[in-house]
């Protein structure tokens, strides 16, 4: 029992935390205590991703398997609370400004990591429902955050309506699993599904949940959600959706399809691959008209769900492996871009028109620049690191032999340049506008924006140990 | 004699009702929380039938766990619907509208 705790003690130490810091913050100053509590919840997040990094006590179990704390649950993790720590940072100058600082909105961010670290522990159908809804409750009052706007609270409805019908597919899937594998744990499941084909029954109920899992990592076609609830809501809850939630959720896919369903990759590889294929040319083709620039990383982040998918389908070690390096870089590439888009203002409105970055480059040169290393990196120009991302995912895909993959993922991603580089070329080429942006002075905006722009250079000649980790992390998943 | 199968036949029946409740309907937001609620009992069902007929608890275990759950999704649904009103005046589906998704 001991044992057991100390192994959950990081998710018990946040969750404490939450729950104190909502009682002391109910009864003392409320709001005012609001930008307090971010500072303290983000150096919570550091402290305790610093705590799981440092321990590599290799793989345990507890609960009876339950829960299981190996090295790719700790890299995965680690990539969460330090986004999520470095999101709650960003966002305040923004939030202060509008009048929008809650003392609610840190310690739900709290929740719902909570909820993540449990998701991407799960060694059970039963823990794996309770992370996710941990998660997908906290979240879906976050989205409704600005409670006088219609905008926001429409995305909340529309995240909560299509969010509870994810997760009742993904309980539908799970009971199905559970009556013909007898069990709810992911050891029996993956005894009872064997190797080759699995019993007909168990694949009825694992196509449910994968169908469950893809809405939460918005795949299409189970995407709609996505450009909706990245538009209305507030600009930081946005960057948080991008960052965290996505991780949490590949992780979690992941690890039921290698846990659970290892032995039958036959039964669940070519899904992935439909959905990958699917995700990477509707993202790439519906982001060419936008005109709002959340709208458009929210078909960016769907196609970029898509290209991480194909590390899933290879259903390998290396895949898993690319698919993690992928995301830690997708993450770092989303905090920089949206550092920008929070700092996109006229006369103190926030402003989310491509149009208004016309001749950005004169404004603020520095920022422009920065902002053109980011999306050449998250179009995969060569010299970027985000072409080594998807290098490695191709690599994954072709030795696996998924050939028409890695080319369909190529053309699209050509496609998908396009509306990347028209954001570079209003920047630097566009017409005269009366409707330009603000010079801005926000110095941790900027700090983040050219830090994660340098990193994008920077990690082409070294990654600092990620790739090292994200290897370890995928041989403790497939073995 | 009713057997395992009709348990499942009318949870799978519940299931799709509930699916479809949340597609066809153009009227009122209330009837997809409804809807919901249909679905997420439905997998009760499946999952107290599939405890009883594997003599196994943890389905029954699940299912409690699920109605918790499904409590609290109930009301941070009904919590949104409210704010919503208060902005838009309306609970209509077709009024949720405002993006063009």
């Amino acid at each position: 029992m001991q044992a057991d705790l100390n192994i959950i003690l990081p998710e018990i130490l946040i969750a404490v935390y939450a729950m104190l810091a909502l009682v002391f913050a109910v009864y003392t100053g409320k709001d005012k205590l609001a930008g307090t509590l971010t500072y303290v919840t983000a150096a919570v997040f550091l402290v305790i991703a610093a705590f799981i990094g440092l321990n590599d006590g290799g793989a345990q179990s507890a609960f009876g398997g339950m829960f299981q704390d190996d090295a790719f649950a700790r890299f995965a993790k680690v990539t969460i609370l330090l986004s999520a720590a470095v999101v709650l940072v960003m966002g305040m100058g923004f939030l202060e400004r509008r009048n929008m600082m809650k003392f609610e909105y840190p310690i739900l961010i709290a929740l719902s990591v909570v909820g993540m670290m449990f998701m991407v522990s799960a060694g059970d159908l039963m823990a794996l429902y309770m992370g996710l809804e941990l998660q997908s409750l906290a979240l879906y009052v976050i989205a409704a955050m600005r409670r006088d706007s219609v905008r926001s609270t429409e995305a909340g409805l529309k995240y909560f309506v299509l969010g509870a019908l994810s997760s009742g597919l993904l309980l539908y899937g799970s009971s199905l699993v559970y009556g013909y594998a007898g069990t709810t744990l992911f050891t029996g499941i993956i005894a009872a599904a064997g190797e080759g084909l699995a019993p007909v029954g168990l694949l009825f109920g694992l196509v449910f949940v994968i169908a469950g899992l893809a809405f939460k990592v918005s795949a299409v076609p189970f995407h709609m959600w996505t450009p909706d609830v990245y538009e209305g809501s507030p600009t930081p809850v946005t960057a948080f959706f991008a960052t965290a939630p996505k991780v949490a959720a590949m992780a979690l896919f992941a690890r039921v399809l290698h846990d659970a369903f290892g032995g039958v990759s036959a039964d669940w590889s070519q899904v992935l691959a439909v959905l990958s294929v699917l995700s990477m040319f509707l993202g790439a083709i519906a982001a060419i008209g936008q005109t709002n620039i959340k709208r458009l990383m929210a078909y960016s982040s769907i196609a970029h769900m898509g290209y991480a998918m194909i590390g899933l389908a290879a259903g390998t070690a290396l895949g898993v492996e690319a698919m993690l390096t992928y995301m830690a870089i997708y993450v770092t590439m989303n905090i920089g871009t949206f550092a920008f888009i929070l700092s996109m203002e006229r006369d103190g409105q926030p402003v989310t028109d491509i149009s208004s970055l016309n001749l950005y480059s004169k404004v603020e040169p520095g920022k422009a620049l920065a902002l053109l290393i980011l999306m050449f990196s998250l179009a995969g120009v060569p010299p970027m690191l985000g072409f080594f991302a998807k290098l490695g995912v191709w690599r994954a895909g072709v030795e696996a032999g998924l050939f028409w993959l890695v080319v369909a993922s190529a053309v699209a991603s050509a496609i998908g340049a396009f509306y990347y580089l028209r954001i570079v070329y209003y920047m630097y080429f566009g017409e005269e506008t009366e409707q330009g942006l603000d010079e801005v002075r926000a110095p941790v905006l900027w700090v983040l924006l050219v830090g994660s722009a340098a990193i994008m250079l920077v990690g082409v000649v070294n990654l600092f140990g990620v790739d090292s980790a994200a290897a370890t992390a995928a041989l403790a998943l497939v073995n | 004699m009713i057997g395992l199968e009709h348990y499942l036949t009318v949870a799978a029946v519940l299931f799709v009702t509930g699916i479809f409740g949340l597609f066809l309907n153009r009227k009122n937001i209330i009837i997809l929380l409804m809807s919901i609620e249909l679905i997420l009992l439905s997998v009760n069902i499946n999952f107290v039938a599939f405890s009883s007929f594997l003599n196994d608890m943890t389905g029954q275990v699940f299912t409690l766990f699920v109605l918790t759950v499904a409590a609290a999704e109930a009301a941070i649904g009904l919590a949104i619907l409210v704010v919503f009103f208060r902005n838009r005046g309306t609970i209509d589906v077709e009024d949720v509208n405002v993006m063009k998704g």
